[in-house]
């Protein structure tokens, strides 16, 4: 079926315009992975049964998250004549008399509420875009997160969905499309930070066919959850710029890469998917245009190298998920031997705004070299954990003491540990380090996929750097042999400091196994995997000197310690 | 092979939602279907997939999500990972294997339940994290865990209300 899509678009606004602005209500429950792990389920299918029972006109429907996690489960409720408004924390015995005041008697429950979109009558409740986590964002990848229904092809099309690629499909040549995105400036966000127009253009480039483009949503990086969000969210931004990045390039397939036993973004992809090839927006000849084009989702199971662009493929062809050698580059001998690309979630969910906006656009938004924004993940010791995009050019420490409230246990943040388990941790009185892709790797720690994790003052930086090494080496593919023994010997040797039985050798040891695994080692994985540790000694060495010296001092260390016993072998 | 074993196997290969067929994605299929692998379908997804034996061990032995011994009635994952180690992992975890009776990853002697250490579950805001057969809960103490460990040991499989 051809699309239409003044007539998509048409359909979309009207029922769009019926659930904001009709007679009845609509409930919106934030229930991506965060919020159903603080019980979204259990608060949607409470408000189901009230509102059945009551007889009450209202559509409650479960969207991803509006960021703000540290006060899920939340609940968002636009009713006639009272502004939209957010209630936190709510927990399904709390339903009721949200309905009773906020549905029936149409009085806000003050108590409950977070903050309200836009103005009220009396300016006596909290401004939703007021809130510390709320105010320094420009959300344009999770512009509709929290506000549409994930993998719903009409609200995304009523929200300026598929406006990006119609206009491209009718009025620019693939080499118009590289070239916007190459003068946007932007850059890989899965942790390389490469020129993503640069990297369209090698595939554009490539003689061979047919072309694939694939979307990295493997995501194994302890403390990042942005791309599942985004998938969890508002996965129609992701699967319209895929769609451009495939006519940009010349690639006629996407796969969007996901690991098995993440129900909720899979699911809703692979709704995403249906709805677009329902209404012809994925299939043969998109909008008249002669452009066909198809995506799946392929799974992959555990394995944290499978996210590694070579390994990935490995994977999506069905094998151990082993890196390749390089040359011949994925843009020339790709999946199934073909030209190949791949991209991260967050960076192609940027893709239908910068061409709506114009390049000049994103790349007036940042810092330096850093166009646009930074979409992270803010977790562990802070008052406001959740996801937030900013622009990039901020502090480290507007990041943690304003937009994440600062501490959340009254101990001072004592270190940061970003960029996944290969970045690195950054001590508190570096927080003057600018949120940018050099500054941050400049001071130790990489801006990675996004995750940032703050500990306070209890953590002990030998027992972190203990947990991050075993997840290096429990996740090592074992293809290298300095990253297979290497990740294996840097354990033993925090284990052993760990248990008080360090010896004074042992830190000179650990840079020793450490050049070797980064000289030695295929990919980032064994390239990047003493990060952690030189990170730490960089900023606490005296932390690891006074565990050896001093066994017996009590220094925090986690009496209990427990690691998988299942291997790759 | 029993016969109705393979026909679960043979459906479970055939009704993949994706079409690119791999050693791997039937591998995931036959996971889903019987919650792990069951060593005599090995050689059927070798057929399946026009490979060998040897590739199929070789893709099993590497994913750490698969297994080839029957789990427990339900799955409890304890998150591992840096945001949830933060927060109290270590701690959680003990409860939970202290209250099941292991030392360890593993399978209680009544068969009830699996134990397994999850790098990450995605949902890092709000650590610690364990989820019981897929479901997420998060803000786990200690105590909590123990009464979710309750619940699994004391409700019959389909009742599972953790909630409560």
């Amino acid at each position: 079926m051809r699309a239409d899509f003044k007539e998509l678009k048409m359909k979309a606004d009207s029922l769009w315009d019926r659930l904001i602005g009709g007679q009845g209500h609509w409930i919106r429950i934030g229930s991506d992975l965060s919020g159903q792990s603080a019980g979204s389920e259990g608060v949607a299918s409470r408000f189901e049964q009230e509102i059945g029972q009551r007889n009450l006109k209202a559509i409650v429907t479960e969207v991803g998250t509006l960021g703000l996690c540290f006060a899920e489960p939340l609940v968002d409720i636009v009713s006639p004549n009272m502004p939209r408004t957010v209630y936190g924390n709510v927990k399904p015995e709390d339903v009721p008399s949200i309905i009773d005041s906020h549905l029936i008697k149409g009085v806000l429950l003050k108590e409950m509420v977070v903050g309200v979109f836009g103005q009220n009558e009396n300016n006596d409740l909290p401004d939703i875009f007021q809130h510390p986590m709320m105010k320094d964002q420009l959300r344009i990848a999770l512009r509709n997160a929290g506000h549409v229904e994930p993998g719903n092809v009409n609200h995304y099309l009523a929200n300026d969905g598929y406006a990006a690629l119609h206009k491209v499909l009718k009025t620019m040549t693939p080499e118009e499309v590289c070239e916007e995105i190459l003068e946007s400036g932007l850059r890989g966000r899965g942790g390389a930070a490469f020129p993503t127009g640069t990297k369209w253009k090698f595939l554009a480039g490539a003689k061979s066919s047919p072309k694939y483009v694939l979307v990295n949503c493997e995501e194994g990086d302890p403390g990042a959850f942005n791309d599942k969000t985004i998938l969890d969210s508002d996965p129609h931004s992701l699967l319209e710029g895929l769609i451009i990045c495939g006519y940009a390039t010349g690639a006629t397939k996407g796969y969007i890469f996901i690991r098995h036993g993440h129900d909720s973004p899979i699911n809703r992809s692979w709704r995403a998917i249906d709805e677009a090839y329902e209404v012809g927006i994925l299939g043969t000849d998109i909008f008249g245009s002669g452009f066909d084009f198809d995506v799946e989702v392929s799974l992959t199971g555990d394995s944290y190298v499978a996210g590694e662009e070579t390994a990935l493929m490995e994977s999506i062809e069905g094998k151990r998920a082993l890196p390749r050698y390089r040359p011949p580059f994925p843009a020339q001998f790709g999946l199934f031997g073909k030209p190949t690309n791949i991209n991260n979630v967050k960076t192609l969910s940027y893709v239908p705004q910068i061409m709506l906006n114009g390049g000049k656009w994103f790349s007036d938004i940042g810092y330096g070299k850093s166009k646009g924004t930074a979409i992270l993940c803010l977790s562990g010791h802070l008052k406001y954990t959740g996801l937030v995009e900013v622009p990039f050019g901020l502090t480290l420490r507007h990041l943690i003491d304003d937009i994440g409230g600062g501490s959340s246990t009254g101990n001072p943040i004592k270190l940061l540990q970003t960029g996944g388990p290969l970045g690195g941790v950054i001590s508190s009185d570096r927080l003057d380090v600018i949120l940018d892709f050099e500054a941050m790797s400049e001071a130790g720690a990489i801006l990675g996929s996004g995750g940032i994790v703050a500990a306070d003052s209890d953590i002990s930086v030998v027992d972190l750097t203990r947990s991050i090494i075993a997840f290096c080496q429990y996740e090592s593919c074992g293809k290298c042999f300095p990253c297979r023994s290497g990740m294996s010997h840097l354990l033993e040797i925090l284990e052993r400091i760990c248990v008080g039985e360090g010896s004074s050798q042992d830190i000179e040891l650990m840079r020793s196994v450490g050049t070797n695994m980064q000289a030695g080692s295929l990919c980032g994985h064994g390239q990047l995997g003493f990060n952690p540790v030189s990170s730490a000694l960089q900023y606490f060495g005296a932390e690891f000197e006074d565990m050896i010296s001093d066994p017996n001092r009590d220094n925090g260390r986690n009496a209990t310690w427990y690691s998988p016993l299942r291997t790759r072998r | 092979m029993p016969q109705r074993v393979r026909e679960k196997v043979d459906l479970a290969l055939r009704s993949q939602r994706q079409h690119t067929i791999t050693v791997l994605s039937c591998l995931l299929a036959v996971q889903d279907a019987f919650g792990y692998i069951p060593k005599l379908c090995i050689d059927q997804v070798a057929k399946f997939t026009g490979s060998t034996v040897n590739d199929v061990w070789g893709v099993i032995s590497f994913y750490t999500n698969f297994s080839v011994n029957p789990p427990g009635e339900h799955i409890l994952e304890v998150c591992w990972g840096t945001s949830c180690h933060i927060l109290g992992a270590m701690d959680i975890a003990k409860s939970v294997l202290e209250e099941i009776g292991l030392d360890n990853e593993g399978t209680s002697s009544d068969g009830r339940v699996t134990v397994r250490f999850n790098t990450c579950l995605g949902a890092c805001a709000n650590a610690p994290v364990v989820s019981v057969d897929h479901k997420l809960e998060g803000r786990m103490t200690p105590d909590q865990a123990k009464v979710i460990v309750g619940a699994i040991k004391n409700i019959v499989a389909e009742d599972l209300d953790i909630e409560s």
